[in-house]
């Protein structure tokens, strides 16, 4: 099978098409004298051009970056209801901030988290929140700069499916979803510390 | 102590297993550089000047004796003969092989040791008092919190890769050795009006660049809670605290840049989601781990033979420097002193640590303590051994009565070893050491923190000694900037800079000259931080800089 993505703990083939945002002229910049790698969380982010110029095609099922989803709603109603319709996030956006009140996460079958660096651990707390502040409920992908080393981390916070980086081996990645038999603290997947689970 | 059972074993067997495989993916160069990066900072491998530099954990700073025992082998067998332990109460080897590496955390594994989490950006390390259990002012042990905080922080899955390193002390004595306020959150216990164990959560502070006391966000937190509020401190810093710019990334400017109401606020709404949730600690399991750290079997009636021994002066020196009250009558607790002239403060050699650890066994029911000030302590030594016990730690250089003195500096190992070090600094402590080698003089000027950074990472933690002193680099070369009235403790502050920096050379003669108008300034028996914060830095300018504009 020719396929990146692990999804309850198996190589599956995709069903999802991700939308990727038009690409822009970035301005390089610096701080302390080193380019700056990461933005900040609640960083301006797309631009509108970039929203209007992202294609949405008219069938299949799409993961689309959050702000076009939000730009497209009304038309894509019927489609989200129907279950075809994801939206993605990078890991400096702030999901709640966009969606209205009475929009539950649930209506997502999927939600994707995109880390552009391994660095970068915000995608830990993000999912920590989506579980256990929003509820949600559905399919938590974890994609971008995943690699073999996060995903003891990523399953433990809440995600349910990876997309592992491009050139990397899936394979000899998956492995490491069992890196520790017993941890220490409560999270998403086991819920009570080990001095709850076990008798000590 | 604390004591493994299969569930903590296996974790450090599990570790050994999943670095030995990162390691060889690294070698193969199916990991670059930067993606190994942060894998071998998780596990306190950095790469330094000469040789990689490995960080062993030594969990709030205690020991027992069979594992310093296994360090001095390991120092054998794979180092030169000797470590450094350093502020964060750890040890740390300077020449082991990256090919090594596994081989090491096998054996440290084989006795309830790792080097997890010892550096990177992740939770560290948690430090305490190094008298925690004896010391007649304590309230609460912090040491049952610190190994329930040490299990929760270790691979928590949310707080591998935050923005920077993160730090957590805790107290529980009503003075405070842990520098509580000095951390990235600090936690003292105290006893409310209805004797309740409560917490004082202190947040943002922090040495470094940018050294900033820690604010409290709060005032009584139930001990419950520490594990589920801390995780709400840290989630809001993870996902808020700055990441474009590793200078302001720790969470001390996030704290500064909202203020802490508005820090508070988003702590408390983060928390509501998870306080009384699994991570809330019950009192079973702190029962279960306050078990290991009960009461040895101390011995009543010692009568202490220390009279007969008034006019031994240099036995006396040592009494009064070199040992500290305990709760139990008879008993005493004994600093050995890794700060004689000649060697790197913190330094100790596989033959000293195997002593100590014999010591240790004969002395103090076969536990160790490292204290941040790059001591070793062995904490429960009834009085009847004390003059039997100076006599060995005299013959292994562990003796100097100079604890709390001028020449007990605390030291990072600067520029000799780290690649991050503007300026060496083991160097300066020595020359300072060499000027300050009469014991009675040092005895008269009394307690005085000296404490020495390479670099404004402040592993020394320069800015709260009473003397503080800064390497820093100038057109590339090496330049000291020195602060006074800098302190640590309940009356915690930040030390000023007196001017201009100095070459290496001029350091132990600006030292003199601080020590000189201190001595003639001085009322009585005044110590010195007390003498500083009363005249201010000018008397100090005025000689140091005479004939300059300052």
């Amino acid at each position: 099978m020719n396929s990146q993505l692990v999804l309850h703990d198996k190589i599956q083939d995709d069903a999802w098409q991700v939308i990727e945002l038009p690409a822009i002229e970035v301005e390089i910049k610096k701080q302390a004298g080193k380019i700056v790698q990461f933005k900040l969380t609640g960083e301006d982010f797309p631009t509108q051009k970039q929203i209007e110029d992202t294609v949405v095609p008219e069938k299949g099922h799409l993961i689309l970056p959050l702000k076009v989803f939000l730009h497209h709603k009304k038309a894509l109603d019927q489609r989200l209801k129907l279950g075809e319709i994801a939206i993605w996030i990078y890991t400096h956006e702030e999901i709640e901030k966009n969606l209205d009140n009475g929009d539950s996460l649930n209506q997502f079958p999927l939600i994707a988290i995109k880390t552009e660096k391994f660095a970068d651990g915000r995608i830990f707390s993000i999912a920590a929140r989506i579980r256990n502040k929003f509820h949600f409920k559905n399919d938590l992908r974890a994609m971008g700069d995943v690699l073999k080393d996060q995903l003891y981390f990523l399953k433990r916070v809440g995600f349910s499916s990876y997309m592992i980086r491009a050139d990397r081996n899936v394979n000899d990645a998956i492995s490491s979803l069992k890196d520790f038999s017993d941890p220490y603290q409560g999270a998403y997947d086991l819920k009570e510390p080990v001095w709850r689970r076990k008798n000590r | 102590m604390y004591k493994y059972d299969e569930i903590d074993q296996a974790i450090v067997d599990e570790r050994v297993a999943q670095y030995e495989n990162q390691l060889s993916r690294y070698l193969n160069q199916e990991l670059t550089d930067e993606e190994f990066r942060p894998l071998r900072l998780q596990n306190g491998l950095y790469i330094q000047r000469h040789a990689p530099m490995l960080r062993i954990a030594i969990p709030y700073g205690l020991l027992s004796s069979k594992q310093l025992k296994k360090l001095a082998e390991i120092a054998d067998k794979y180092d030169r003969g000797y470590g450094h332990f350093s502020t964060r109460q750890n040890l740390q080897l300077n020449w082991p092989k990256l090919e090594d590496t596994p081989d090491i955390l096998r054996e440290l594994a084989s006795v309830q040791m790792h080097a997890i989490q010892t550096s990177g950006n992740c939770v560290r390390n948690i430090t305490t008092d190094q008298f925690s259990g004896i010391t007649p002012d304590e309230i609460i042990d912090p040491r049952h919190i610190a190994e329930i905080m040490r299990q929760w922080s270790t691979f928590h899955p949310e707080f591998a890769l935050l923005p920077r390193k993160f730090k957590i002390a805790v107290t529980g004595s009503s003075k405070d050795r842990a520098l509580v306020q000095a951390h990235d959150i600090g936690l003292e216990f105290y006893l409310d009006e209805q004797k309740q164990i409560v917490v004082k959560v202190w947040v943002g502070g922090g040495l470094g660049r940018t050294p900033i006391l820690g604010s409290v966000i709060n005032e009584r937190l139930e001990w419950q809670h520490i594990l589920t509020y801390c995780e709400a401190i840290l989630r809001v810093y993870n996902l808020y605290g700055r990441r474009d710019n590793s200078f302001k990334a720790r969470i001390k400017i996030l704290v500064k840049a909202l203020g802490i109401e508005k820090f508070k606020t988003l702590v408390e709404e983060e928390w509501q989601y998870i306080k009384d949730g699994p991570n809330t600690i019950t009192e079973s399991e702190l029962q279960r781990v306050k078990a290991f750290f009960s009461e040895p079997a101390y011995e009543s009636n010692i009568i202490s033979n220390l009279e007969a021994y008034q006019n031994d002066k240099a036995f006396s020196q040592w009494l009064t420097r070199c040992t500290h009250k305990h709760k139990k009558q008879g008993y005493r607790a004994v600093t050995l002193s890794l700060k004689p002239t000649h060697t790197a403060p913190g330094d100790a050699t596989s033959e000293q640590m195997r002593a100590v650890a014999s010591m240790a066994d004969e002395y103090s029911f076969g536990e160790i303590r490292v204290s941040h000030e790059q001591n070793l302590i062995l904490a429960d030594v009834r009085e009847d051994n004390l003059r039997e016990l100076w006599k060995k730690a005299k013959d292994l250089n562990l003796a100097t009565p100079n604890v709390g003195l001028l020449t007990d500096i605390i030291c990072c190992p600067g520029g000799d070893f780290c690649s991050l070090a503007n300026a060496k600094s083991i160097p300066i402590a020595e020359s300072i050491q060499a000027v300050f080698d009469d014991m009675d003089y040092l005895h008269d000027i009394g307690d005085i923190n000296l404490n020495i950074s390479g670099c404004m990472n402040a592993c020394g933690h320069h800015h709260v000694g009473h003397i503080g002193i800064l390497g820093v680099d100038k057109n590339d070369s090496e330049w000291y900037q020195v602060t006074l009235g800098g302190n640590q403790g309940n009356f915690a502050s930040i030390g000023k800079v007196i001017g201009p920096s100095f070459s290496a050379a001029q350091m132990p003669e600006v030292i003199r000259k601080i020590i000189s108008v201190f001595t003639t300034v001085r009322h009585d028996d005044e110590l010195f931080i007390d003498c500083v914060h009363r005249v201010g830095l000018e008397p100090f300018k005025d000689l140091i800089y005479l004939g300059e504009e300052h």
